[in-house]
């Protein structure tokens, strides 16, 4: 218990005085989780609008894939991605290993089938007799499809929660391919593994506050957009 | 103005309509009856031009439609389905949408917005989220938001049918008012003989797929023929 009391007040303590080293690894944090959060949400919302609504050959299979995904081990996706960008690798020519960049490619992976199958599942759930009812107002594909989308908001979000969730807590991929470098590629989650390593129990409960308190707020903006009031 | 040609449709290797040749003219308001299963919704969506018919053609104002029925002409039709099928926004927004499709200015499109709300007694609802409407109030929004477009041909399939019976005879007398003021094309899709009394000038029988029969709902009740029909509108007599 006194461990647990001297870690939220270390928290605290951290907070208030604006610990650069923790402020750092939190922009940090923010930084890849959110640009890798975008770049599913850019790849994933066509590709789920895609699934949902064509019929074409081998559809279910990405469908399955993309279910699949969701549950993708960080660890494996880091291993992967550094397979890729390691100095021998096929694009190790980027030179980008040990890097942000890396660990903002290596999250995207784990974010986008989560976006996509759920996108993809928020669309499949509405009124097939809706869409025949936005095609005969006279809709063109684009208002077709952006009707579809706005109709189906509130699951779009979820998936982008749920995108969001998956990576800002991920650790696996972010130590596989960052590295955890002071400074450089150090994030809330791999700091709290490297002080829970070192026996800094009162740092790491700190450190996870942080996470906890940050993704919540994140989460909760989400939510409010999501469960925005639908009147005019 | 629309004009039906020897229309099949198939599907999973089930005939769904067979032979079907019928015209509409301008202004004229005909309706569709049957049993459920008799393919009128299937007919009525082919006409809409929502879906695609095995072989036949659709005509609309003596030009034979494509396959792929160009935006300029569906935008010339509207139509309203027995499900409100409203959008999760405010009923303004509902009937606004397909006015702000055509990229209609915002003072137009609030003015035949409110227009066709007061039309269908709704006015007081426009600011109220769709979800929160009942049944017979989502059916006016669903009205109101097809006849705002102006339509030159107006489909309406079964519109009353999940309401219930006072809400029904309501809505029904209003609709016939509002058809006389705007004269509007109109064909009509009900199980519901009464509808059609009430709404058109003319109807068809569909049975099995097939027209069984064409006349005024007059005639047809006075004089139901082939014994198929006699049948089916006995308890309308």
């Amino acid at each position: 218990m006194e461990m647990i009391g001297q870690g939220i007040l270390e928290a605290l303590r951290l907070l208030i005085t604006g610990d650069p080293e923790v402020l750092r690894i939190t922009l940090l944090t923010l930084k890849v989780s959110g640009t890798a959060t975008l770049i599913s949400v850019i790849l994933g919302l066509p590709l789920g609008t895609l699934l949902a609504l064509k019929s074409f050959p081998g559809q279910r299979l990405l469908l399955s894939i993309a279910n699949f995904g969701m549950g993708l081990p960080p660890v494996v996706v880091g291993l992967w991605v550094s397979i890729f960008l390691w100095r021998s690798g096929p694009f190790g020519y980027l030179g980008i290993m040990y890097t942000p960049a890396a660990m903002i490619i290596a999250q995207a992976v784990i974010a986008s089938p989560v976006v996509v199958a759920l996108t993809s599942s928020a669309l499949q759930q509405t009124n097939p007799k809706l869409r025949l009812q936005i095609k005969a107002l006279g809709a063109t594909r684009w208002q077709y499809l952006y009707l579809l989308i706005r109709e189906a908001r509130f699951g779009i979000l979820a998936a982008i929660i749920a995108g969001f969730g998956a990576v800002v807590s991920e650790v696996g991929a972010s130590m596989a391919v960052g590295g955890n470098i002071k400074g450089q590629t150090r994030v809330l989650t791999t700091a709290t593994v490297l002080e829970v390593s070192k026996g800094n129990f009162d740092i790491a409960i700190a450190l996870s506050i942080i996470l906890l308190v940050l993704s919540y707020l994140i989460t909760l903006g989400l939510t409010i957009l999501q469960q925005k009031k639908q009147g005019a | 103005m629309l004009k039906a040609e020897n229309i099949l449709l198939i599907k999973s290797k089930k005939t769904i309509l067979e032979n079907i040749n019928f015209t509409i003219s301008p202004g004229e308001s005909v309706g569709i009856v049957g049993p459920n299963g008799s393919g009128k919704s299937s007919l009525l969506k082919i006409l809409a031009s929502l879906d695609q018919p095995t072989s036949g053609q659709v005509w609309y104002k003596g030009t034979p439609l494509p396959k792929r029925v160009p935006l300029t002409v569906r935008r010339r039709m509207a139509m309203v389905f027995q499900e409100a099928l409203l959008l999760n926004t405010s009923v303004y927004e509902n009937v606004a949408v397909g006015l702000k499709m055509r990229f209609l200015p915002k003072a137009e499109i609030n003015k035949r917005v409110y227009f066709w709300l007061e039309q269908f007694g709704i006015p007081h609802l426009a600011k109220q989220a769709a979800s929160s409407l009942s049944g017979g109030e989502a059916q006016r929004v669903s009205l109101a938001r097809a006849f705002a477009l102006e339509p030159e041909v107006l489909f309406l399939d079964e519109p009353f049918s999940a309401l219930d019976a006072p809400t029904k005879d309501a809505l029904r007398k209003d609709l016939a008012t509002i058809f006389q003021q705007t004269k509007v094309t109109t064909l009509l899709v009900s199980h519901d003989f009464a509808d059609i009394q009430s709404l058109t000038q003319r109807a068809l029988v569909l049975l099995d797929g097939k027209i069984a029969a064409e006349a005024t709902p007059a005639e047809l009740l006075r004089k139901p023929q082939p014994p198929q029909v006699e049948q089916f509108l006995a308890h309308w007599h």
